[in-house]
C-alpha cells in the first residue's frame, strides 16, 4: 500500500487543531463559502427541468452494472486498447504505478513532464517521485499550477487553488514567476498561458488522468475546460494516461450518461468546453498527436475496496465534488483541514481505503451526517451510512464484519467501551435501571451547568426531579 | 504473479455476495424529436452563453461571411486542412482573405511557427449536438488535431442538416461503437477556465474564441 507521502509534513490524524485553525481565518472561510455558495446555485440550475431523481437512478445503475463486471470489462478494455495501439500497464499501488511512469520517461529519456489534472496522480504523489529521479513535471491545469507555484496540494477535487482569492494569486505570481502584481483575472490568466506555452512545446512527456474508460471502443475520455488536458494529449510526443481501475464504463452510451451527470453536479455546466475522446496514437498519415499512448490501471488499494458489500459502493464516484460544495463542514474547514488527498465527504469514506483507519481515525467522524452528500450525490453513494459503518469499524473492527479496512479499532478505548458495557447491561436489567435513574433523580442538583462545548451555545439540559417510570405511577393511581 | 493477474484475481474472487445489476433506464436522458429550427435554437441557446458565436451562412455564403469576420480581427493567417474542401471553395473565392497555411507537414517540421504565427484555424465538423451547444469534431490527416486548438481563433463550419438533438443520437446515428478515430471531440465554446476565484477567463491554453459558421 502506497503511504501518504504528503504525510511527510501533513499529519492527517491532526485534523482537530488544522480545523480549529480554519474556522478561526476568515479570508478562508470567506474564499470557501463564496465559492461554494456559487456552485451549489450554478447546479440548481444546470439541473432546472431535468427529472434529477431519475438521472441520478441511472448514474447508479450504470455504476453499478460496470462494478459488477469489473474484471470483465477491464479485459475488454485492455484488449480494445491494445488493438488500437495504446500500451496497457497495471499497477497494485501508487509506488508500483510511479514506477511505471519513470520507467516509461526514462525509457525516452524524458526530462521534462507537462501534465494535466490528474487526482489519481496525485494519490500516487506521482510528482514528488519524478522530481526525485530527475524529471521536471510542470501541471498545467491553472488551479494546479497555482497549487505547485505555492507548493501546497489541491484544497478541492475540481477547483484545487479554492482557497485562495485574487489578491492572494496575484502576489504568488508575483513572487514565483515575476509576474506583474494585477487584480485583473484576464491578466493572470493570459500570464499563466504564456508561461505554460513554452513548456507544451518543449515537453517530452504528456501525463493525464481519466474520466471515463469505455471499454467497448477501447476510448480514454478527458473532460476539461481549458483545453490545457487537449495539450498535454496531443503536443508531447508521449502521453501517459494513469487511471484508477474502476474508472472502466462497458459502453458508449453509458458514459454519456455519466457525463451529463458529471459537468451539471461538478460545476453545473450542461457540458464542459471540452470532451476529449482519445482512442489511439498518431497512425498512419497522420501529422499531429503523440506517437505512444499508454495507460496505468492503478488499483492502490480499490479491489480490497470491492470485497466489501457496502464499501464497495464508494467504488461508484465519479469524482464531480458535488458532495463537498454542499458540506457543511467542507464549507467551514476547507479542503486542507483534511489534510489527505480527497477531502470533504468524498474523502472520508475514501480516505481509510488508502491510509488505513488508524491515521485516517478522525475522518469519518469530521461530519454531522447531516445527508446533504448523500443527497446530491450524482451516482447516489449512501455517503452518510457509510460514515456510520466506518466509525463503527473504527471503534469495533472485526467484531462487526470481517474488516477489509486497515487499521480498524484503532480509536477504541477501554473507558468508552466500558461504559457503553455497563450502559447495555443497565438497560437489559430493570432492576439496575430504576435504581440508576432514581439515583440520577436525587443528585440531580450536584449536575454541573457548563457541559464542555455542548453549553458553549445552549443551555445544559436538566434531569427531571421524578423518574419516568414514577411519573407514569403517579398518573395512574 | 503479475500486478495484472493478482488484480483480475483478487476482483474475480470477490468474497461478498452477488453484486446486484439494476437496469439501466436512459428514458430520463430522452429528448423529444425537435425540428431542425428547434435544433438550431436550442443550439444557439446552449452555446451563446458560453461566449461562442454563431453566424447563419447559406451555401457558399460563407466565405463572404468568414472574410467579414477575419478582416474584423485583423487575421492574417489562417491554417486549413488539406482535405479537398473547404480548402477549394476558400481556393475559389474572390473574396478578401488572409493568408491561406495548409497543414500538410508533421506538426514537428513547424511547430513554432504554429504555436507563433498563426491567428486562426478553420475545420469542418462531424455534425453538432443542439442540447449541449456542441460541435462534434473528428481529426484526422487532412485535418489535424491542433488546427482546432492552438491558433487563438477557432472558426468552424456546421451543416444545419447535421445537427443532432442529443450526444446519445449523434453516437448512434454515426455508429460511433463500431470504431472512434484516434481523437475525437466535442467542442461547446472557446477555452475558458474559473480557476481563479471562479471569475471566468476566457482562451486559457486553447482559442480565446469560437465562431460557428452554420450552413444551411
Ligand atoms: S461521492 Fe458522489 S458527490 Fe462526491 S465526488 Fe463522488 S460522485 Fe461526486
Amino acid at each position: 500500500m502506497n503511504e501518504q507521502k504528503a504525510s511527510d509534513t501533513v499529519d492527517v490524524r491532526e485534523f482537530h487543531p488544522r480545523a480549529r485553525a480554519a474556522l478561526a481565518d476568515p479570508q478562508i472561510r470567506q474564499n470557501f463559502r463564496s465559492a461554494m455558495d456559487g456552485l451549489m446555485g450554478k447546479r440548481r440550475t444546470a439541473f432546472e427541468g431535468w427529472d434529477l431523481e431519475a438521472l441520478r437512478t441511472l448514474g447508479a445503475s450504470v455504476r453499478q452494472n460496470a462494478l459488477a463486471h469489473l474484471p470483465d470489462l477491464l479485459e475488454q478494455l485492455e484488449a480494445r486498447l491494445t488493438a488500437n495501439g495504446i500500451r496497457v500497464h497495471w499497477a497494485l499501488d501508487g509506488d508500483e504505478a510511479c514506477r511505471i511512469v519513470t520507467d516509461i520517461c526514462r525509457a525516452r529519456d524524458a526530462h521534462s513532464v507537462i501534465k494535466g489534472k490528474s487526482m489519481v496522480s496525485e494519490e500516487m504523489h506521482l510528482n514528488h517521485h519524478l522530481e526525485q529521479h530527475g524529471i521536471d513535471a510542470l501541471e498545467s491545469d491553472l488551479g494546479e499550477y497555482l497549487v505547485q507555484l505555492a507548493g501546497e496540494t489541491p484544497s478541492h477535487i475540481i477547483m484545487p487553488a479554492i482557497h485562495k482569492n485574487t489578491g492572494e494569486i496575484s502576489e504568488l505570481m508575483h513572487d514565483r514567476t515575476g509576474t506583474e502584481r494585477s487584480t485583473d483575472v484576464e491578466y493572470l490568466t493570459a500570464s499563466a498561458r504564456q508561461q505554460l506555452r513554452e513548456k507544451f512545446m518543449n515537453a517530452d512527456v504528456g501525463i493525464s488522468g481519466v474520466n471515463f474508460a469505455v471499454a467497448e471502443t477501447g476510448t480514454l475520455c478527458l473532460v476539461e475546460n481549458e483545453g490545457n488536458g487537449r495539450m498535454t494529449t496531443t503536443v508531447p510526443p508521449c502521453h501517459i494516461a494513469v487511471t484508477g481501475i474502476e474508472k472502466v464504463v462497458p459502453t458508449l452510451a453509458d458514459m454519456s450518461a455519466l457525463l451529463a451527470l458529471l459537468t451539471r453536479s461538478a460545476t453545473g455546466q450542461h457540458i464542459t468546453t471540452y470532451f476529449n475522446m482519445i482512442s489511439g496514437p498518431r497512425r498512419g498519415e497522420e501529422l499531429d498527436g503523440p506517437e505512444e499512448v499508454h495507460v496505468v490501471l492503478v488499483d492502490n488499494g480499490r479491489s480490497g475496496i470491492y470485497q466489501d458489500d457496502e464499501l464497495i459502493d464508494t467504488l461508484r464516484c465519479i469524482r464531480c465534488g458535488a458532495c463537498m460544495n454542499h458540506c457543511p463542514v467542507y464549507t467551514r474547514v476547507g479542503g486542507h483541514a483534511y489534510g489527505t488527498t480527497y477531502p470533504g465527504p468524498i474523502g472520508k469514506i475514501l480516505m481509510p481505503h488508502l491510509i488505513g483507519l488508524d491515521e485516517g481515525r478522525h475522518l469519518p467522524s469530521a461530519s454531522s451526517l447531516c445527508g446533504a452528500c448523500g443527497e446530491v450525490c450524482p451516482v447516489k453513494i449512501p455517503i452518510p451510512d457509510l460514515l456510520v459503518r466506518l466509525r463503527r469499524e473504527s471503534v469495533d473492527g472485526d467484531r462487526l464484519h470481517p474488516s477489509v479496512v486497515r487499521g480498524h479499532g484503532a480509536k477504541r478505548s477501554t473507558a468508552e467501551a466500558l461504559a457503553w458495557k455497563t450502559w447495555q447491561w443497565v438497560h437489559a436489567h430493570p432492576a439496575a435501571y430504576r435504581l440508576g435513574t432514581a439515583a440520577a433523580s436525587h443528585l440531580r442538583a450536584l449536575q454541573p451547568d457548563r457541559l464542555g462545548a455542548w453549553t458553549q451555545y445552549r443551555s445544559a439540559p436538566k434531569l427531571a426531579a421524578r423518574t419516568l417510570h414514577q411519573q407514569v405511577k403517579d398518573r395512574r393511581s | 504473479m503479475s500486478a495484472r493477474d493478482t488484480i483480475l484475481q483478487r476482483l474475480r474472487n470477490r468474497t461478498g455476495d452477488q453484486l446486484p445489476t439494476p437496469e439501466r433506464d436512459f428514458t430520463a436522458m430522452e429528448r423529444p424529436d425537435w425540428s431542425t429550427g428547434d435544433k438550431l435554437a436550442r443550439f444557439r441557446s446552449a452555446m451563446e452563453p458560453v461566449h461562442g458565436e454563431i453566424h447563419n451562412c447559406r451555401g457558399g455564403d460563407w466565405v463572404a461571411t468568414l472574410s467579414g469576420l477575419l478582416s474584423d480581427r485583423r487575421v492574417s493567417r489562417m491554417l486549413v486542412g488539406s482535405g479537398a474542401e473547404p480548402l477549394a471553395t476558400l481556393r475559389a473565392s474572390t473574396q478578401e482573405l488572409p493568408d491561406i497555411l495548409v497543414y500538410d507537414e508533421p506538426v514537428e517540421n513547424w511547430q513554432q511557427h504554429l504555436f507563433n504565427d498563426v491567428d486562426a484555424g478553420l475545420t469542418t465538423t462531424r455534425g453538432g449536438i443542439a442540447e449541449t451547444g456542441s460541435l462534434i469534431l473528428w481529426p484526422t490527416a487532412e485535418e489535424p488535431r491542433l488546427t482546432s486548438l492552438v491558433p487563438p481563433i477557432h472558426v468552424a463550419l456546421l451543416k444545419a442538416s447535421e445537427l443532432f438533438g442529443t450526444l446519445r443520437e449523434a453516437m448512434a446515428a454515426q455508429q460511433w461503437s463500431h470504431g472512434m478515430p484516434t481523437n475525437a471531440l466535442l467542442v461547446s465554446g472557446p477555452s475558458k477556465t474559473a480557476d481563479i476565484e471562479q471569475t471566468l477567463a476566457y482562451g486559457v491554453h486553447g482559442p480565446r474564441e469560437l465562431i460557428v459558421l452554420v450552413v444551411e
